[in-house]
């Protein structure tokens, strides 16, 4: 580790120590995914105090209001950040999807406008990809929009499984922009303001009880003739850039969360006496041992080189790999807790891991199942033939 | 964890060399052929300090020789003489010791082994054989039931109990010394040969003894975990075949009018078994890089560095097997006869999880390491 690394992670984790206190400090460990629901407010006003402190946009370029950051010390901040407790990001899809998907692809007027919002933690960003008839497969996309007379686009559709869309300003959205087109042809990609009369926004109920994911209806809803990314009908290409950019160095950093978790598990089990089963013991080391795969596999797929076109092992099994650690963490933690389980614990510490048992039900379904992981790894990792 | 030019030529002059050179179904004579040619590569000098004319480099270059050996299930004395040996002389031998004898197993005008426990257990305790004074030597006394001795050795080195402190001592003795005798075993996994060795009262002189008594006993265990990376280095690389073994087999199988590779059962299958493959290959050569910063000062401690190592250990040792095991399910009929490949990485993946010992051990101490601390 160079001493220039070394100073800053001492700079973040001085930095967290001094800022994640007072109001911030109940959101310690809190938010993210399966824990979104907590505090929204408090933690956009934390993400306004991370921006003033010069934490958002680490790798964008310096032109663009970012610190051009090499990737060693991206990867240090999320690492000490976590390490601090520092909460889920809110501002996460604008940050490390919507944002480099405008810095490369995006217009210069598109830049101005919406990347300082962004960074300073002013306006939020929801995800507008998946349909109750599409799933994964997003060429089967119905949501249909068209240009009106007055040059502004307009939509008709339905979108699912939309993160935070209620406590967002604005969505992007894959639609069909030619009649009668299919599958990756005929799509265009849109920015959409959701606070309009044609956009309704309904929560959907998950099995924890929460409700951070929603239905997005639009009925004639209308965005600029500027918002659209890319030319029409080019949304296919725009989508996949910007699904590239969902498994980069932040993504590993939420998953440094994992690291925290892990830990609740072994307090509970030290405190309550499962730590003395050899079969729980087993289990736990099982858990360590499988972290520190996810943990080498990310980090070989952030330092092998960016600009190479050649399929990439690591990064095809990233996916799969960490959200069933998760889903079998999750697992491990009831058998830990046992049958105290049963029952809402108000202690943060059961109760977050009740959390992660019921929300990592979903890390194997959402942005592709576990089933389209194995056909793409095979496919593409492995030159299977399709079927 | 990147790879430098450098180590990606050596990894790519390894998988042409080993390709062209290795049948793991040849007979035994060749061994030594093969043995000799690996010499003059100057993979043996690998980890060798350069002041004793070795290469000076470290865990990840061996890393990525151990993979390659062992997608070729290689028939050769590299790990006993490179991973056990001589790691044994730079972890534990005194620099007198360490002089007289790495160039010689670096160049090849010695071939060793070491003896430890059974399957390579480093606790004092399960040593096997015994030492007592003899007025300025020694003599060793015991037998080691399964010694990793393909007949091309011309020394080992061992682990014997001692009466005075520390309790362990490192002896270097020459095959033919008297009173020694090593018995061929009928081994399973024939990539693997095994001997017996019955030490009856072996005189050795003084000089004989090659540890230095302050680090023999950290020395040994610190050795058998680094072996135990190298070992899950060799697992990836067999894990890897099986992958391979079973993609080619699939997709040039055909049933019901299609190549079973494009049934998504199939798929899956296969699938699994490169997640499984591609992480611990990830953790091993992640840990490997650790390790040789450590070497350069920045520091993993004996307790973190044997963490590390059962993680890359574990996922080895399971990737393996599994992969051993579906690519014989994936032949089909064929997978179960000795003419296909898969049987014989199904042997050396069974060998290789029993071997430093088994994950369940691996898993204790890691289990002790995480919820027994104060």
């Amino acid at each position: 580790m160079s001493m220039n690394e070394q100073e800053f992670r001492q700079e973040v984790a001085d930095w967290m120590a001094t800022h994640l206190v007072g109001r911030f400090a109940c959101l310690k460990h809190r938010g993210g995914p399966g824990d979104e629901e907590a505090f929204p407010a408090l933690r956009k006003e934390w993400e306004q105090e991370l921006a003033a402190g010069g934490w958002v946009g680490l790798g964008w370029p310096k032109a663009h209001g970012g610190r051009d950051l090499p990737l060693a010390l991206q990867l240090a901040f999320h690492e000490e950040y976590v390490r601090a407790g520092g909460p889920g990001r809110i501002g996460h899809i604008g940050e490390t999807l919507m944002a480099p998907t405008l810095i490369a692809l995006g217009t210069p007027e598109q830049q101005r406008r919406f990347l300082p919002g962004i960074r300073e933690g002013r306006e939020y960003w929801a995800q507008g990809y998946s349909e109750p008839g599409a799933g994964s497969d997003l060429a089967a996309i119905t949501t249909r929009c068209w240009p009106g007379e007055d040059g502004r686009w307009r939509l008709q559709g339905q979108k699912v499984w939309t993160s935070l869309a209620h406590e967002s300003e604005w969505i992007f959205v894959v639609a069909r922009s030619t009649p009668g087109s299919v599958g990756r042809e005929g799509l265009s990609f849109l920015l959409v303001p959701l606070d309009q009369p044609g956009i309704e926004i309904h929560p959907i109920r998950q099995m924890t009880g929460e409700a951070e994911f929603n239905s997005v209806f639009f009925d004639g809803a209308v965005t600029e003739a500027d918002c659209i990314v890319g030319k029409p009908g080019e949304g296919w290409k725009v989508a996949m850039a910007l699904l590239g950019f969902e498994r980069g160095v932040s993504t590993l950093g939420q998953q440094m969360h994992f690291i925290h978790e892990l830990q609740l598990v072994i307090d509970v089990a030290r405190a309550n006496g499962a730590a003395r089963d050899p079969a729980i013991r087993q289990r736990i080391a099982d858990a360590w041992v499988g972290l520190q795969g996810l943990r080498y596999n990310g980090l070989r797929m952030l330092e092998e080189d960016t600009g190479s076109t050649k399929v990439r092992p690591e990064a095809l099994i990233y996916k799969y790999a960490w959200s069933n650690w998760h889903r079998e963490l999750g697992q491990l933690a009831m058998d830990v807790i046992g049958v105290a389980g049963d029952v809402r614990s108000d202690d943060d510490a059961v109760r977050r891991l009740q959390q992660v048992f019921f929300f990592s039900r979903a890390d194997t379904i959402y942005a592709g199942t576990n089933e389209i992981q194995l056909n793409i790894i095979a496919e593409r990792g492995l030159g299977m033939p399709r079927g | 964890m990147k790879l430098s030019d450098e180590q990606r030529a050596l990894q790519e002059t390894a998988a042409d060399f080993l390709a062209a050179h290795t049948n793991a179904r040849k007979e035994t004579d060749a061994d030594a052929e093969l043995w000799s040619r690996i010499v003059e590569l100057g993979w043996a000098a690998v980890q060798v300090p350069e002041d004793l004319d070795g290469l000076g480099l470290g865990p990840v270059e061996l890393v990525l020789l151990m993979e390659e050996m062992g997608r070729r299930l290689a028939r050769t004395p590299f790990l006993a003489n490179v991973v056990l040996a001589q790691t044994a002389l730079l972890q534990a031998a005194s620099a007198e010791a360490q002089q007289r004898a790495l160039t010689a197993l670096a160049y090849g005008e010695r071939t060793a082994t070491l003896i430890l426990g059974p399957g390579l257990d480093a606790e004092p305790a399960s040593l096997t054989v015994k030492a007592r004074r003899d007025g300025d030597g020694w003599v060793l006394a015991g037998e080691a039931a399964q010694v990793l001795d393909d007949g091309l050795l011309t020394h080992a080195y061992v682990a014997a109990r001692i009466e005075e402190a520390p309790g362990v001592a490192l002896f270097e003795l020459a095959v033919d010394a008297a009173g020694l005798s090593r018995t061929p075993l009928e081994v399973w996994d024939l990539t693997r040969p095994q001997a017996r060795w019955c030490f009856d009262e072996v005189r050795l002189t003084a000089d004989a003894r090659v540890d230095d008594p302050a680090r023999v006993l950290a020395g040994l265990a610190r050795t058998r975990v680094l072996a135990a990376l190298q070992l899950a280095a060799e697992q990836v690389g067999g894990a890897a075949q099986c992958l391979q073994l079973a993609v080619d087999y699939t997709k040039e199988r055909v049933q019901f009018g299609k190549p079973v590779a494009s049934f998504q059962a199939v798929k899956h299958r296969v699938a699994e078994m490169m997640v499984r493959m591609e992480t611990a290959r990830s953790t091993v050569l992640g840990v490997a890089s650790r390790v040789a910063q450590g070497a350069q000062g920045s520091g993993l401690d004996d307790a973190a560095l044997a963490a590390e190592i059962a993680a890359a250990r574990v996922q080895a040792s399971e990737a393996y097997r599994y992969c051993a095991q579906e690519a014989i399910q994936l032949h089909g009929g064929v997978g179960f006869t000795w003419e296909y490949d898969p049987q014989m990485h199904f042997k050396r993946a069974q060998w290789a999880s029993q071997w430093f010992g088994p994950t369940r051990d691996w898993r204790e101490a890691l289990a002790a390491h995480l919820l027994d601390a104060a």
